[in-house]
């Protein structure tokens, strides 16, 4: 019998607010995105300088990724190729695509052509995290709680990945909201169990 | 070369680089500033938009890029010929 899947940590950024673990832990109501995301990343203190150089979008995703990991995650449990990354969104590059295509129209952006693919901001995270397992981003038309369920429990279940990082990183123009959820299985205690409702839960906790 | 270091930061986006953090010898890539491949071809950007400069040979690429003296030296000698 499988044994039980847990979530074991959640960082959601939406509407200018960063929740960790279902709890405000950071906002700042008066800035623009690319303000916003470099407020929250000097407030956490993190230290990584190729952060300036990335496109909004794996800012967005790696960022949440920092925080979703940050006190929750013990990497020496894990091999390398134990730990992989699902991420979703609705928009895919595009964001970056457009001031891309904007630049060629003159001279075209190197820093900026490697961030038109939308699982570029999952090689941000595992570069960082040193992560090896399963990669996969999938473009959905909204947050699928029951298809991320679906897909990490199995990769999960079949000893593919021993942990997850899953879940949503969307931004296009000036709407963005990311929904990271790393996924651990026999942690029990006091962690809520990986099922389509909990993702759900939490995916609109800033929704009230 | 105080201008030229102003036009890196901004072009490779270093927020956390000041011009007096980058020695003029000091090397670009690897061991100094931590330059990466892409690094390199956002250089030959700032080159051709900055100062019309078209890196013909990309094997001088490890050469002009060194430091921000070669750097700067490649510029002026460019320059210098089209005068």
């Amino acid at each position: 019998m499988p044994e039980d899947i847990y979530i074991t940590a959640s960082c959601i950024i939406s509407n200018n607010a960063v929740y960790k673990n279902e709890k405000a832990v950071f906002e700042n109501k008066q800035a623009d995105l690319p303000a916003f995301l470099l407020s929250a990343y000097r407030h956490f203190e993190i230290k990584y300088p190729k952060f300036y150089k990335m496109d909004n979008l794996s800012k967005l995703g790696w960022l949440a990724n920092e925080i979703l990991l940050a006190d929750n995650f013990s990497k020496e449990k894990y091999r390398p190729e134990d730990t992989g990354v699902v991420l979703s969104n609705a928009s895919s590059s595009l964001d970056t695509d457009m001031k891309y295509y904007e630049t060629a129209k003159d001279i075209a952006s190197p820093a900026l052509f490697v961030y038109t693919l939308p699982n570029i901001v999952m090689g941000e995270i595992c570069i960082r995290h040193g992560f090896k397992g399963e990669n996969a981003f999938f473009i959905f038309e909204q947050f699928d709680a029951d298809f991320i369920k679906q897909y990490v429990s199995n990769l999960i279940n079949n000893n593919i990945l021993q942990a997850c990082v899953c879940g949503w990183v969307e931004l296009l123009d000036d709407k963005y909201k990311t929904a990271l959820f790393l996924i651990e299985k026999g942690e029990g205690g006091k962690a809520t169990l990986f099922t389509k409702e909990n993702l759900n839960k939490i995916y609109q906790l800033e929704n009230g | 070369m105080s201008d030229l270091k102003t036009q890196i930061i901004a072009q490779l986006n270093l927020q956390d680089v000041k011009p007096e953090d980058i020695g003029d010898d000091q090397p670009l890539f690897i061991e100094g500033l931590g330059l990466d491949s892409i690094d390199a071809l956002e250089l030959i950007v700032l080159l051709q938009q900055n100062y019309k400069i078209k890196l013909s040979n990309a094997d001088e690429g490890p050469k002009v890029f060194y430091s921000v003296r070669t750097m700067a030296e490649y510029i002026t000698a460019h320059q210098a010929q089209k005068v």
